[in-house]
């Protein structure tokens, strides 16, 4: 699959980067696929000496070595327990590209399913939406439902029928139909800021890009929203496609140069965590390693800009009231530090309650696109997931990211609990309109 | 190569084929533990579940000759745990249950693999208190800290992990299962086999079940942090504080390299500005607490310290302690290989070792980093380096030649908590001396005559026949 003589994405690597792990073991107890089965094969220090062995030529990438690299989850918990401060996150998204490009994984369905989806679906989003309009037609129609009580699927592979169960629910509109291009701030201008709607995202939760918009435009935020916008190349970095991740990061910054505003504000902490670090991914591009840089510097966590530009009380109270707690979605505790600035949000909130959740940082099991590779790992971290939500006895989750909010609503509606799961800047926005009632 | 195949078969029959690791993926993850610039690939890694486990393999081991080196989770210091040529690696990190907490006799019984931590909120759940804390006690073993008798922020008050041991229940090295030790807290009856099985490091049996004494948890308790503009004020504020007769729980040390790396990586608000810290914690009776704390709050500022801060919540104590156990990996920060020994000292000829260890720093043009336990003399010089730097490398062992020379001058040891194991494997002789070196060749022999378990660790066997 790829041209031959390629630098090795491993040994390509600074040497100082893999050489880092002293093998202390202190990220054992925080990977959830050490805590599951105990072999220092699944933990981040046996993985990191897989990596490093590459690297040395004392280990040529085989089928074990790229099958452990994905069933890491890329939560990066090892990453906040690291004394040493490893930096996993570019270990494992080269050890991921070096995967895919031995070709060891390759199978012809594999290599088609992964050119569908990171080259022609993600590549240009205007195809995500034409698809998602498809699925919203299947379950806007009754087919849907058709389907489900037809008892067609039960002749499908076992696979495929939990794959359906999951498919999200499409939102009847996307980002661009609820979003005006530049939406004016409310009182005094104080920022200009852009939103990135995303890809998932803007398909799934356009309410959540809508509540962010109006958020920002009530706390002094001119809104710059483009309609047509790219994937940030999250999916492709995590999936071992660095050269395209690369492409999307430099679409991304010919879009929205970091110049013309204050801040550039996700609300998906997967991409986020990304979205940070296209210095990195770009230092070798002459043309764009500088506004790399200047880019890094913009983009917020809605949650960390919010926290950073202090949050307007509401005037309006949420009704009913909410007992709410707050489930930490790996890219924005581990990948981005991000812990104290959720909880601000819905602290601002009238009429929430705040109850803490036990292991509020262990991953739900949704990982990206881990719960539809390694569903088996993905259930058992969800199961644990929802035991800690119910033992905290609320009406609502709030989790500031779109696989978690799928995750852990799965999870809620495969046990028929009627918890609501939301971003914390919806609670926000629903107090911010209270206002006005 | 039919060799192997064939253990490979007979051990998949004693534990399960999937509980058998052969893959080069899964060796050269077992190639390691905590020590710093080791590693040697095993011949198989097996998963053992239960006692019987543990027995069969050992049974088979004997009959293929073939070394068995046992593994908790590899955080051990000395290379103890590093496996050696073509041997099994026989990982007890699955043994994990606490079978019983005996909240009348004050004893919890738990299977080897079951993490420091683990042990220590099993006991805090019923009102109890297991002292032992090593660094990384949030993934250590305890079977591995039986092993080592490793010890901890509050050795100074609380002792090691020996002095928490009450029972034993180990496989010898030919296969028999043996207990030793009860739940009685007086007990004289034949030697302390128990005793001799604590702190040997793998090489006399396997334990499968540990008995522990827990205590009452204390009452109080209060944790400060003093800075210093001098290492000697601060290895003297410690002096003054033994000798005021207060014996606090904690009085751990960081250097200002230590400090540095610490405050980088957990944000704790360390003091930056100064060339020592003492984090200093006293527990017990309300009122005693309170007292001590002052004490000690008297005598640091008597010695000129810089600054002094009480922790003001649980919490904030818990970061500090926390904050503290990171230091060793924190300082890899700074270079891409650490070198970390555990030389003690009595505690009277403190500040003199650490003077010393600065001095051998220079002379052989080496970046250290010193923390450790002052309270009872036990010192962490981390030396920065680079394995691939070789010359830097040998000087490093030339500094640490010197150090343990000194430290068995002043009557102190090579190792206080760290083990023997490899790395110090050179110096225990000139340490022990002849009788006690022959004492423990026979000990040795005598329970394992194969030399099956953890074969090279600690010393040799004597030249010549036997």
């Amino acid at each position: 699959m790829s041209p031959p003589g390629r630098q090795s994405p491993l040994k390509g690597l600074d040497y100082s980067v893999v050489q880092q792990c002293m093998h202390c073991g202190l990220c054992l107890p925080t990977c959830p696929t050490y805590d599951a089965t105990k072999l220092e094969r699944n933990s981040p220090r046996g993985r990191i000496a897989l990596m490093r062995a590459v690297a040395d030529d004392r280990l040529t990438p085989s089928k074990a070595f790229a099958e452990e690299m994905y069933f890491c989850l890329g939560c990066l918990a090892c990453m906040t327990a690291c004394p040493a401060g490893v930096n996993y996150a570019e270990l494992f998204e080269n050890a991921r590209a070096e995967a895919e490009q031995s070709g060891v994984l390759d199978s012809p369905r594999r290599t088609l399913l992964r050119t569908l989806v990171l080259k022609w679906l993600f590549g240009d989003l205007r195809r995500l939406r034409f698809v998602g309009a498809l699925l919203r037609f299947y379950q806007r129609w009754g087919l849907q439902a058709f389907v489900r009580r037809s008892g067609v699927l039960r002749l499908m592979p076992p696979r495929l029928q939990e794959l359906e169960a999951m498919t999200p629910v499409v939102q009847p509109r996307v980002s661009s139909q609820l979003i005006a291009p530049l939406t004016p701030a409310q009182g005094t201008r104080r920022f200009r800021v852009a939103v990135l709607t995303g890809c998932a995202q803007d398909l799934m939760f356009s309410d959540v890009n809508r509540d962010t918009v109006e958020v920002l435009a009530r706390n002094g935020c001119e809104v710059f929203t483009p309609a047509r916008q790219v994937c940030c190349g999250s999916l492709h970095a995590h999936n071992g496609e660095l050269d395209q991740a690369r492409d999307q990061a430099r679409r991304q910054i010919d879009l929205l140069p970091p110049d013309q505003f204050d801040a550039i504000i996700t609300n998906a902490a997967g991409c986020g965590s990304h979205l940070k670090h296209y210095s990195a991914l770009l230092s070798d591009d002459p043309r764009y390693a500088q506004l790399a840089k200047a880019w890094d510097g913009k983009v917020k966590d809605i949650h960390e800009w919010l926290a950073m530009i202090g949050i307007e009380p509401p005037q309006g109270r949420l009704n009913p009231e909410s007992r709410v707690t707050y489930h930490e979605a790996c890219h924005l505790c581990h990948g981005q530090k991000i812990t104290t600035q959720p909880r601000q949000v819905l602290r601002a909130v009238p009429g929430v309650t705040l109850v803490e959740l036990p292991e509020s940082t262990w991953c739900c099991g949704s990982a990206g696109i881990y719960n539809l590779i390694q569903p088996e790992m993905a259930g058992q971290l969800l199961d644990r997931k929802v035991g800690h939500i119910l033992s905290t006895e609320v009406d609502t989750v709030a989790t500031g990211n779109p696989g978690c909010l799928l995750q852990v609503r799965q999870g809620m509606s495969q046990r028929g609990k009627a918890v609501r799961v939301v971003h914390p800047v919806t609670l926000l926005a629903e107090a911010y309109r209270r206002e006005r009632a | 190569m039919a060799d192997t195949l064939q253990r490979t078969a007979r051990l998949q029959k004693i534990v399960g084929a999937d509980q058998v690791l052969t893959s080069p993926e899964d060796l050269l993850s077992y190639s390691f533990d905590g020590t710093a610039a080791m590693q040697q690939l095993p011949g198989v890694v097996v998963m053992v579940s239960s006692t019987e486990h543990v027995r069969d393999v050992l049974r088979l081991a004997n009959e293929l000759g073939c070394p068995v080196v046992t593994r908790g989770s590899g955080t051990g210091l000395s290379g103890g745990s590093l496996p050696v040529p073509n041997c099994i690696v026989l990982c007890t990190a699955r043994m994990n249950r606490i079978l019983e907490v005996d909240a009348a006799n004050l004893t919890l019984m738990a299977e080897p693999g079951v993490t420091t931590q683990a042990i220590a909120e099993a006991a805090a759940s019923v009102g109890l208190f297991y002292p032992p804390d090593p660094g990384s006690m949030k993934i250590s073993t305890i079977g591995g800290n039986v092993a080592e008798n490793s010890g901890g922020l509050r050795g100074l008050k609380y002792g090691v992990t020996r002095n928490y041991v009450m029972g034993l229940e180990v496989v010898l090295p030919d296969g028999e299962v043996l207990w030793t030790g009860n739940k009685c807290v007086k007990d004289v009856a034949g030697y302390s086999l128990r005793d001799l099985f604590i702190g040997s490091e793998g090489t006399l049996g396997v334990m499968t079940k540990v008995l522990l004494r827990l205590i009452p948890k204390p009452a109080a308790k209060r944790t400060l942090v003093a800075t210093f503009d001098a290492m000697d004020r601060a290895a003297q504020t410690v002096s003054d504080i033994i000798a005021a007769r207060i014996i606090p729980c904690t009085l751990e040390f960081l250097d200002r390299t230590t400090i540095h790396c610490v405050e980088d990586f957990a944000k704790v608000g360390l003091p930056l500005n100064c060339e020592a810290l003492l984090l200093m914690e006293t527990d017990g009776h309300p009122v005693v607490v309170a007292e001590e704390a002052a004490q000690m709050e008297a005598i640091a500022r008597a010695q000129g310290c810089m600054e002094i801060r009480v922790a003001q919540t649980e919490a904030e104590a818990q970061q500090l302690s926390t904050a503290r156990r990171s230091a060793f990996s924190a300082l890899a920060r700074l270079a891409p290989t650490t070198i970390l020994e555990d030389a003690t000292v009595p505690r009277s000829e403190l500040a003199r070792m650490i003077r010393f260890v600065a001095e051998v720093a220079k002379k052989y043009r080496l970046r250290v980093g010193t923390f450790g336990h002052m309270g009872d003399g036990n010192l962490h010089p981390t030396f920065l380096t680079d394995e691939r730097n070789l010359d830097e490398m040998h000087r490093v062992e030339e500094a640490f030649k010197e150090i343990f020379e000194e430290a068995i001058r002043l009557g102190g040891t090579i190792t206080g908590e760290h083990g023997v194991g490899l790395a110090k494997k050179s110096f225990l002789p000139r340490f022990a001396g002849d009788a006690q070196m022959r004492v423990l060749r026979e000990l040795r022999k005598a329970l394992d005559p194969s030399g099956l378990l953890n074969p090279g660790k600690m010393f040799d066997p004597a030249k010549g026949p036997a």
